[in-house]
Parts: structure tokens; C-alpha cells; sequence
């Protein structure tokens, strides 16, 4: 938990902080979006065809397979990591008996 | 009647009646109910419905034959049409949600002005009107060549369908019969490709066993004249796929009848988790259609390839009778294949056949042809109910009501004046469907571009940039749309096929938002910054809860600590 947030500290501070988080989870997660999508699968794809896994050219294989795959865990990882953050500075959305929506 | 016949008659009566069914269980009495189905989708349907709403009877017909055609360059559509959710779910859907109005230029008249939100207004019309168009000929297609229907037949049966439960049930009735055309287009792709794997390579996932058709699939290719499968960069150069990858995916970040979906949902929690729900739904058909492709390709130039042209399969003499399939007259052994009828090659297919000769190709009963038909159908329908869904609400919410009647108009005359706005786009969308402009086949591949250059730099700057104001905004988004229309304009028609660094005009939407951005942030700099009152419903906008509980350490349990009002102020 945030140790840093003292009962004294300026009334917007968890904001920035909040913010400044959410931004390195995203910045963090789009990285890897465009490591696997433009980096593996257009700009490296010839040298990474050298590389034959399973059958599969490895470039080839990002292309058509693995970028799509990353895609859908990168999403799955920004939703948890977010369910986490939002409680933990108490902005998540809870119903009349505190249940999240 | 054929075997074929008759199964897919059964198949869409029995699927249409369900889509019936459920918008009748479905309608609704309010506004909120009608444009974003009083924002109470469970995550996992609202998933299901984003994933039927996206794909369309391209990705669901096309896609797999061309990708059996580009090789390793028909990634562009694989990255491109999956990608841009990484961006709406990390950039823009929970912001939107947490925002909470109804419409795509709602949330642009909010933040900059009413001339944003007109220009908005227009580009959403246009975009989904050049879409839904597509759709409507693609399910009379289906309906034409399954059942000797007419097209026109088919198309106005499709559109009275789909006015049935759009009008009756609005965003609610369209998302829960979307939820159960995904089920439909989903099982009807996989079954077949299945069984095609398990024919061709004897292991049944199409995902992993296509690899081991590859390295075969490339020498044959070779043999017949056609590029070597796995080789990139053979149908694009390098610059433009990259270009025209990108440009697909902020495009598809950027399209309104995307973006909408987000706003049915109950919180920003659900937003987030609708996006993973939609992507995963997308991607088991967006993994299996490279694998569709590959094998469809090796079938043809395995089975049909070298053989004399009166010894060839069955299916080629059945799908030669619709015109899709051409064998030259003058050929006794087919020896070069092509997708392209001005190639004059021994054998032409067309790309929209592969899918839906698969069956037939894989050797399955006429029942699976007909679920196939079918899931065609979903494909299309669902695209065009939400793609009117967007019409209607931008026409009446966003002209109507904010231009003409100011704001004033009671909860009845909002709904009654939204269902008509549905009823006339259902109708045009029937009249261009029968008799598609020439141009739309092309128009529908640019309204990305164009998507990409207007709303997606503007969204994004208006979420992340507090500072961005209307004049930017405006500014930008023209200049976008001017660049990007003007490019288009200049490459297809004005001086054909000519390019500035190869990039096509498919590519040129990714430098068209760049346009975008630079001249938003420009412009926005040097007028003077939004009111303050403004800047803080932005920073709101960041943090999804209305009231945020207080979590100091020292309070013993959140539930029971007392409630800041967000932001302080």
C-alpha cells in the first residue's frame, strides 16, 4: 500500500500519482505491443525467418499468430493491473453494498 | 431443391427466427435503453457483441482467400484489424465510458465545441453509411447464391430482418442478438476449418498443424509462378505494410461504431474488460483464418495444380456454375493459378470462395454448408445493425437534437425520432446495397484511413492533453482528413497509381493522424488553453469511480471509511 500518502500530504498528490502509474503500465504495455507487431512481425521479419520453430518461420509466425495472441494477454494484463491500482488508491466502482461493478 | 439447398434454408430460418426472438424479449421503452441498452451489458456479452459487430462478411467471406492469395503480406489485415483494441483499451474505452454520454461526437462536442462535434457528426454518417452498404451486398450475395435468390431479394429480406430488431429493441436488442450471431459466424468458421486440418496434416487445431504445410506450400507456389507463401514483402513493400498495419489499427481505434460499444457497458471496470472479452472473441477467428488460407491455397495447387482440365475435382465444376471459379477454355492442364480474371491464367479463383467452398473442399456433409451460409449472414447482419445503430444516433442525437431542437425534446419524441432515423438509414443502406456506387468496394478499405486521420488523434489528444483545445482539435482534424482524402484522391484517380515513397493509399492514414496530431498541438499552443471548469471534467475522466473511498492506512476497513468527493475541489 502507499506508505508515501501521509494524512498531511496536499490534497492532490494521490492524483498524480495515480496518474503517473496508470501511464507507466501503459507506456510499459505498448512497448511490447509494438515490439511484437511492427518490431518481430514487419521490421525483423527477415532475419527472425531464419529461425524455424515447429514448421513455422518465427517472423512469419509473429505475423500471422503470435502478435495476435500478445494483443489479447496485453489487454488482460492492463485490465488486472488496473483492478489493482484502482483500489488501492480507492478510485474503483463499488455499488450501495460495496460490491465492484 | 438441393441438399445444400434445403440445409441452408433450415439453418437461416431457424437462426433468423432466434435473432426475432430475442429482440422481441429485448425492446425497450427509454432513450438510454435505445442508444447504449441503459448500460447494463454483462462484460462477456458486451465482448461477444463487440467481436460480431466487428467482423463483417469481409472477415468472415474474404479474408482468408486473400490471405491465401498475399502470403505473409496478408498480416496487415491479421495485425492490423486486431491491434488497434490493444489502443482502444488501454487509450480510449475506459475514458470514454467513465465520460458517459452517448455518442462518438457527444464526447467531441463536450470537450471542444459544437463545430467539432458537427464535423464528428458527418465523418461517422459517412464512414458507416460506406460500410453498411458492403454489408447489405454481402448478405444478398449469400442469400443469392445459396438460394437462387435474386440480390435484390436477398437484400431486402436481410434489411427487414435487421429493421425488425434494431427499431424494435435499439443498442439493447441489437448487442443480445449480436451475442448469438457471434455464437453462429463462430462455430460456422471453425467447424469447417476443423475438419480441414484434420484432412490435410491428420491433427485437428488449424492454429498449430498449418505450419506443417508451409515449407511444402511454399515450393509449390514457386512451381505454379506465384511468390514463395512465407517470403514478406513480396504484394507491398516493407515501408507501406508497415504504414498500412498502422493505419488499420488507429483506424479501427478511431471507428465510431467500435467505439459506441463501450458506452453500453455498466462501469470503466467493464469497458476494460469488454475490450479483453471482444479481442479474444475476434482472435479465434483471426488466428484461424491465416491457417484457413494457408491450407485452402495448398488444396488448390495440391489437388488442382497439373491435373487435365477435364480431370478436375468436383468442387471446382460446382463453384464454376456462380462464376467464381474460372478454368480457361484454351487450357489442358492447369498450370498457373492466379485470383486476378485479367491474369488469363489456366485457373482463377475467386478470393471469396475459399471460405465458403471449404466444406465442400474438406469433403463435409451439405448440413455444414449450410450452417457456413448462416454464419455469413451473422457476419453481415450484425456489422450492419450496429453500423445503422451509429446512423441513427448520430442524425438524431447529434443533429436533431442538439442543432435543430437545442437540447429541448421529451423522452418519447427522442425515441420516436431515433427509431425513424433508423427506419431511413435502413432504407438507404437497402437502396445502395441493391446498387452499389462503383466506388464503395474501395471506399470501405479507406474509411480506415480516413477513421485513423480524424477521430483517433483527436480522442486521444482530448483524454491525455488537457490543454488541447476546440481550435486545435477543429484544425487538426481537418487538416487530417484533407491530407489523407487529398492523397487518396491524387493516387486513385487523379495520377493512378503513383506514390510518394511507395505508400500506398491504404498506408497513407497512419501519416495522415500524424498530420493530426502536429497541427492539433500546434494550433492548441498557440490560442488560448480550454476553461478551467473544462480541464477539471477531463482530469475526472482519469479516475473511474464517481466518489473515491478513502484508503489511508489508518483507516481499519475501506467500506466503512467515509467518502471524498473526487478531485477535492
Amino acid at each position: 500500500m502507499s506508505e508515501s500518502r501521509q494524512p498531511e500530504a496536499p490534497e492532490d498528490d494521490w492524483r498524480e500519482q495515480y496518474w503517473k502509474r496508470n501511464l507507466r503500465l501503459m507506456v510499459g504495455l505498448l512497448v511490447v505491443w509494438f515490439a511484437v507487431s511492427f518490431g518481430a512481425g514487419i521490421l525483423f521479419v527477415e532475419q527472425l525467418n531464419e529461425i524455424v520453430i515447429a514448421d513455422f518461420p518465427l517472423g512469419f509466425w509473429f505475423a500471422q499468430q503470435g502478435a495476435i495472441y500478445t494483443f489479447v494477454v496485453l489487454i488482460l494484463i492492463y485490465a488486472l493491473r488496473m483492478d489493482r491500482l484502482d483500489a488501492e488508491f480507492g478510485v474503483d466502482e463499488r455499488d450501495a453494498e460495496g460490491k465492484r461493478l | 431443391m438441393s441438399a445444400i439447398q434445403f440445409w441452408t434454408t433450415i439453418f437461416i430460418v431457424i437462426s433468423f427466427a432466434v435473432y426475432i426472438y430475442i429482440a422481441w424479449r429485448s425492446r425497450v421503452k427509454e432513450t438510454a435503453g435505445f442508444y447504449v441498452a441503459g448500460q447494463g451489458i454483462p462484460t462477456v456479452a458486451n465482448g461477444a457483441a463487440v467481436a460480431a459487430d466487428w467482423m463483417s462478411a469481409a472477415s468472415f467471406i474474404s479474408m482468408a482467400g486473400l490471405i491465401a492469395f498475399l502470403g505473409y503480406d496478408g498480416a496487415i489485415y491479421l495485425m492490423g484489424w486486431t491491434g488497434g483494441y490493444v489502443l482502444l483499451a488501454l487509450l480510449l474505452a475506459p475514458y470514454l465510458r467513465k465520460w458517459g454520454k452517448f455518442t462518438v461526437p457527444e464526447f467531441v462536442g463536450d470537450r471542444y465545441s459544437e463545430l467539432v462535434r458537427t464535423i464528428a457528426a458527418g465523418a461517422a454518417i459517412l464512414i458507416s453509411f460506406t460500410y453498411v452498404v458492403g454489408q447489405m451486398r454481402g448478405g444478398g450475395i449469400v442469400f443469392s447464391r445459396f438460394l437462387n435468390l435474386p440480390v435484390a431479394g436477398g437484400v431486402a429480406v436481410a434489411a427487414a430482418i435487421i429493421f425488425t430488431y434494431a427499431v424494435l429493441g435499439g443498442m439493447k436488442g441489437i448487442t443480445w442478438t449480436q451475442v448469438a450471431q457471434y455464437t453462429v459466424l463462430i462455430v460456422a468458421y471453425l467447424i469447417p476449418a476443423f475438419a480441414i486440418a484434420q484432412t490435410i496434416t491428420g491433427f485437428p487445431i488449424p492454429q498449430i498443424s498449418f505450419g506443417s504445410v508451409l515449407a511444402e506450400l511454399n515450393a509449390l507456389s514457386i512451381e505454379f509462378g506465384l511468390d514463395s507463401y512465407t517470403e514478406p514483402f513480396t504484394a507491398r513493400p516493407q515501408i507501406d505494410v508497415f504504414l498500412v498495419t498502422m493505419s488499420l489499427m488507429i483506424g479501427t481505434a478511431g471507428l465510431p461504431h467500435v467505439i459506441i460499444r463501450f458506452y453500453t457497458t455498466k462501469s470503466v471496470r467493464g469497458a476494460r474488460y469488454s475490450a479483453f472479452w471482444a479481442l479474444l472473441f475476434i482472435s479465434l477467428l483471426y488466428s484461424t483464418a491465416p491457417a484457413v488460407g494457408a491450407f485452402a491455397k495448398f488444396n488448390i495447387l495440391d489437388g488442382v495444380g497439373g491435373t487435365a482440365a477435364t480431370e478436375l475435382p468436383d468442387w471446382v465444376d460446382s463453384w464454376e456454375a456462380t462464376g467464381l471459379v474460372i478454368v480457361n477454355p484454351e487450357a489442358e492442364t492447369i498450370e498457373s493459378i492466379s485470383n486476378n480474371p485479367d491474369d488469363g491464367a489456366d485457373l482463377t479463383v475467386d478470393n471469396d470462395i475459399l471460405v465458403l467452398a471449404n466444406p465442400e473442399i474438406a469433403g463435409l456433409p451439405a448440413p455444414v454448408v449450410g450452417l457456413v451460409a448462416a454464419g455469413g449472414m451473422a457476419a453481415a447482419m450484425s456489422t450492419a445493425a450496429g453500423l445503422l445503430l451509429v446512423i441513427s444516433s448520430s442524425a438524431s442525437h447529434d443533429f436533431y437534437f442538439r442543432r435543430i431542437k437545442k437540447g429541448h425534446a421529451s423522452e418519447s419524441e427522442k425515441l420516436l425520432v431515433g427509431r425513424l432515423a433508423m427506419a431511413g438509414a435502413v432504407v438507404i443502406a437497402v437502396i445502395g446495397g441493391i446498387n452499389p456506387p462503383a466506388f464503395v468496394a474501395q471506399v470501405v478499405a479507406f474509411a480506415f484511413g480516413l477513421g485513423a486521420a480524424s477521430f483517433f488523434p483527436t480522442l486521444v489528444l482530448g483524454i491525455f492533453w488537457k490543454r488541447c483545445n476546440a481550435k486545435g482539435a477543429a484544425a487538426g482534424m481537418s487538416a487530417g482528413l484533407v491530407f489523407t482524402a487529398t492523397y487518396m484522391i491524387w493516387s486513385l484517380y487523379i495520377s493512378p497509381g503513383s506514390t510518394v515513397f511507395d505508400i500506398s493509399p491504404e498506408g497513407i492514414g497512419t501519416i495522415g493522424a500524424l498530420v493530426n496530431f502536429a497541427v492539433a498541438i500546434i494550433v492548441s499552443k498557440s490560442t488560448e488553453p480550454p476553461p478551467e471548469d473544462l480541464m477539471e471534467l477531463v482530469e475526472n475522466m482519469r479516475y473511474p469511480a464517481v466518489t473515491r473511498r478513502d484508503v489511508r492506512p489508518a483507516s481499519p476497513t475501506k467500506d466503512q471509511a467515509p467518502n471524498t468527493e473526487l478531485g477535492g475541489a
